[in-house]
C-alpha cells in the first residue's frame, strides 16, 4: 500500500525558476541610458546653449515649456528615467564598497526611499503646475496669463 | 608543475627554510581587464561621474519643485544658477555628463559587439576625442552666457 511511484525525471526538482532582477537590472541601465543620452542632451541644449541660456531659465520660462505636454512628458520621463537609472547605480557602487551589512541595507534603503519621493514629488510639481497660480507676481508670469 | 597557491604553501610545515615562497607579486600588475590603463580608468571615471550627476540630480529635482511653491522663490533659487561660480559648476557637471554618456555607449558596444571588445581600449580614446570635440562646442557658449553679460 505504500509503494511510491517516482515520476520521470527522477531527480530533486529544480529551483523553482523567478525573475533575475539583476539581469533586468543590466537591462535596464543599458536600455535607459540611451534613452537618457537623448533626453538629457536636449534638456542641456534648450535650457543651456540654445537662446541666452540659463540666464533665459525662470518661473515664466519653465511654465512655457509645461504649458506643452510634450515637454511635460519629456520632463517626466527624464525624472523616471535618471532616478532609476542613478540609484540603481549608486547601489552598485554602495554594494562595492559598503562591506559592513547594516550600513549596506542602511545605504540601499536611503536610495530607494529618496528615489521614490523624488519620483512621486516631481511628478505632481509636473503634472499638477499652474503657470499663472493666483496672488503670484504678475511680472514673473508669462505672457499668456494675462490673457485670462 | 610546482603548485605555489596560497592552500598547499598555509600546509607546508612552518618555519622551514625549504618551504617555497609564494611569489612576490608584480608591483605593476598587468594584463587584467582593470588593472590599470585605459579600461580601468574609464572604469573609475564613469563611477565618479556618475555620482557626481546623482547628487546634483537630486538638488536639480528639489530646487525645480520649487515651481510649485511660488514663482518668486524659484526665481530667487534659479537666480544663484546664473552667477559665475555656478556657471563654471555647470560647466563641469556637462562636462561629467558627456563623458558618462559617451563612455556608457561605450559599455554597451563592448558588452554587445565582439569587435568593440576587442578593442575597448582604442575605444575609450575615441569617448575622449568626441567629449573633446563636444566640450569645444559647449564651453564657449556656456561661458558667453555665463561672463558675456548677457541678462
Amino acid at each position: 500500500m505504500t509503494t511510491e511511484t517516482v515520476e520521470a525525471p527522477r531527480s530533486a526538482r529544480t529551483a523553482r525558476r523567478s525573475t533575475n532582477w539583476e539581469k533586468w537590472g543590466w537591462i535596464f541601465m543599458r536600455a535607459s541610458g540611451v534613452v537618457l543620452i537623448v533626453l538629457i542632451f536636449g534638456h542641456l541644449f534648450v535650457n543651456l546653449v540654445a537662446g541666452d541660456g540659463v540666464h533665459a531659465i525662470d518661473f515664466a520660462f519653465v511654465a512655457g515649456k509645461w504649458a506643452a505636454p510634450f515637454w511635460q512628458w519629456w520632463d517626466f520621463a527624464m525624472l523616471v528615467l535618471a532616478l532609476i537609472h542613478g540609484s540603481n547605480g549608486m547601489r552598485t557602487i554602495v554594494n562595492d564598497y559598503a562591506n559592513n551589512p547594516l550600513l549596506r541595507r542602511v545605504l540601499k534603503g536611503a536610495l530607494l526611499v529618496s528615489t521614490i519621493v523624488l519620483i512621486v514629488l516631481g511628478t505632481l510639481v509636473i503634472f499638477t503646475f499652474d503657470p499663472c497660480p493666483t496672488g503670484g507676481d504678475p511680472a514673473l508670469l508669462p505672457s499668456f496669463c494675462g490673457a485670462q | 608543475m610546482p603548485d605555489t597557491t596560497a592552500g598547499s604553501v598555509a600546509a607546508q610545515p612552518a618555519g622551514s627554510p625549504a618551504v617555497p615562497r609564494v611569489p612576490a607579486p608584480r608591483r605593476r600588475p598587468a594584463g587584467t581587464v582593470y588593472r590599470g590603463r585605459e579600461g580601468m580608468w574609464s572604469w573609475v571615471l564613469h563611477r565618479i561621474t556618475g555620482t557626481a550627476i546623482y547628487f546634483f540630480l537630486l538638488v536639480h529635482i528639489l530646487d525645480t519643485a520649487l515651481v510649485r511653491l511660488s514663482p518668486s522663490a524659484y526665481n530667487a533659487v534659479i537666480d544663484t544658477y546664473k552667477t559665475p561660480i555656478m556657471g563654471l559648476g555647470e560647466t563641469a557637471l556637462v562636462a561629467a555628463i558627456v563623458l558618462h554618456a559617451f563612455n556608457g555607449l561605450r559599455i554597451i558596444l563592448v558588452d554587445f559587439w565582439s569587435f568593440a571588445t576587442r578593442h575597448q581600449r582604442a575605444l575609450f580614446w575615441v569617448v575622449v576625442a568626441l567629449w573633446v570635440v563636444t566640450m569645444a562646442g559647449f564651453v564657449p557658449e556656456q561661458f558667453a552666457h555665463v561672463f558675456g553679460g548677457a541678462s
